[in-house]
């Protein structure tokens, strides 16, 4: 499968970013990036901007559905949401959307620091596969995977983002 | 020899002492702290993990600050917390410890955090429970107190980072602390190069030597270009016999002075597990002054016992669920 190139995927989902905060005025919005690839995509997102906006990360691992199952991952970030949320229009943004999972998370993390006016997501991909009545908002591509296929995204040490796709072994 | 504070795949199980645990756990439980020290600063201080679940506070002696801290953390994770002050209900009445235990299981109790006199109680506890509990150690007799040892390490590795060009003093009852113990095996097991104690012979341990440290009676040479200065509680309630002149006259050899301190490098950080005998081990103004991080390792305390206790309760169902059941890693 030709998978697309995501640096023409992060600058198409830059400018319907761009356009979302010039709708609401740039005081009003924050980006918040969900660790590890929405981070970086909010970090490339930020540098293409001439405007300041509230910015933070988030991990969502203490909110996800799976503790029981898999416990607390291994590398959890800690998150870093310094603005104030209420009344805040926020773009969430991660790179990959599937089943939804990290999104109900994240968002419930986000309100245990204050109400949000709104909440946008913003991702690179979505392959399909949500298990939750959530989608995203702002789409790079959307790409229908099978349920065995894994789809990550990498950044190398030029900061250069790269897409790779493997089969699970079931 | 199997390690019983670790599962099969070597997760861990139990927290019951910092000696045998691998770097890759102590990471793992410090680098995990650090996500839970925000949770304090928010508007919302709790995090759901723990969410219908029980966590029983046992404490068969006393220690309202251990106690309380566990209590928090455990609140903090969105656990229901039951405190049993042992020594003053049951036991007096003459049941035996695992007669309690079995009577927490049997509420459906999910984590245990015991406090006793005894040296491996809790490590008996731990033997004694099934799977799906898990048990801390919050404190056994002279032999391991891990979270405090987890958090004064915690709280160095914040403010000196680099923690493989570090010379650590331990100043104090190294004999009766517990703490100590823990503390230099997590140290050493982290990388630091040089630690060292300071204390007169009577409060030292016939065997110090063999834990990989330096041994010092002189508080100016011990303390010379140290980064991290480590006070010991005095625990006159744990002396027997004449091991110590008098507390002024200990205070004179021992006390942390700012003068005493000056041979510190200048930048050194003061710790002390507390409660503090102040004018005894610490002078007042030193455990004031801008050195001293003394306050700041409570609050650390706070997060790398939820840390523990996170990373105790997850995952109890796994063995229920097959690897292709789940969804792998990475984005979902």
């Amino acid at each position: 499968m030709q998978l697309p190139d995501p640096e023409t995927l992060l600058s198409d989902i830059s400018k319907e970013i761009k356009a979302h905060i010039a709708a609401h005025g740039a005081a009003n919005c924050a980006l918040v990036g969900i660790h590890s690839g929405g981070v970086w995509l909010m970090d490339r997102v930020l540098k293409s901007f001439q405007i300041k906006i509230d910015n933070g990360t988030l991990d969502a691992a203490m909110y996800r559905d799976d503790y029981n199952q898999r416990g607390l991952k291994a590398a959890t970030k800690p998150a870093n949401i310094s603005f104030d949320v209420a009344n805040k229009h926020i773009i969430l943004i991660d790179d990959i959307f599937y089943t939804g999972r990290t999104t109900r998370a994240a968002m419930n993390e986000l309100f245990d620091y204050g109400r949000p006016a709104s909440i946008t997501l913003a991702v690179l991909i979505n392959r399909g596969g949500a298990q939750l009545p959530i989608s995203p908002q702002i789409v790079g591509a959307a790409i229908a995977l099978k349920i065995n296929q894994s789809l990550q995204l990498s950044m190398d040490t030029k900061n250069k983002l790269h897409l790779t796709l493997e089969a699970l072994n079931a | 020899m199997h390690n019983p504070q670790l599962d099969v795949n070597g997760n861990l199980k139990h927290l019951l002492t910092i000696e045998g645990l691998p770097k890759r756990i102590l990471n793992q439980i410090l680098d995990t702290a650090e996500t839970f020290v925000g949770v304090a600063e928010r508007d919302i201080k709790k995090v759901p993990l723990l969410r219908g679940k029980t966590v029983c506070n046992i404490f068969f002696e006393n220690s309202t600050r251990t106690r309380t801290t566990f209590e928090i953390a455990a609140k903090r994770l969105s656990a229901d917390v039951i405190n049993l002050n042992v020594g003053t209900s049951s036991q007096s009445k003459g049941e035996t410890i695992l007669d309690t235990v079995d009577n927490l299981i049997a509420m459906h109790a999910d984590m245990f955090v015991v406090r006793h006199a005894q040296s491996g109680a809790a490590h008996f506890i731990a033997q004694h429970v099934p799977d799906n509990i898990s048990v801390i150690n919050a404190g056994d007799g002279r032999h391991a107190h891990p979270t405090q040892g987890l958090l004064d390490v915690f709280t160095v590795r914040r403010y000196k980072p680099d923690m493989h060009n570090l010379r650590v003093a331990l100043v104090g009852d190294v004999l009766h602390s517990r703490v100590a113990r823990s503390e230099i095996h997590a140290l050493t097991t982290l990388g630091v190069p040089e630690v060292r104690v300071i204390a007169p012979k009577t409060l030292l341990p016939a065997d110090v030597e063999k834990l990989g440290v330096r041994v010092f009676h002189d508080m100016k040479a011990g303390l010379k270009d140290v980064d991290v200065v480590m006070m010991l509680r005095l625990q006159n309630e744990r002396m027997t016999g004449a091991m110590l002149p008098s507390a002024q006259e200990y205070f004179k050899t021992f006390g942390l002075t700012q003068d005493m301190l000056n041979y510190a490098k200048k930048d050194a950080i003061v710790m002390h597990p507390g409660p503090m005998n102040r004018g005894v081990e610490i002078d007042s103004s030193v455990a004031d002054g801008k050195q001293s991080v003394i306050l700041p390792q409570v609050t650390y305390g706070i997060a790398v016992r939820m840390a523990v206790m996170a990373i105790l309760g997850g995952g109890q169902t796994n063995a229920l669920q097959t690897a292709s059941s789940l969804p792998s890693g990475g984005a979902i």
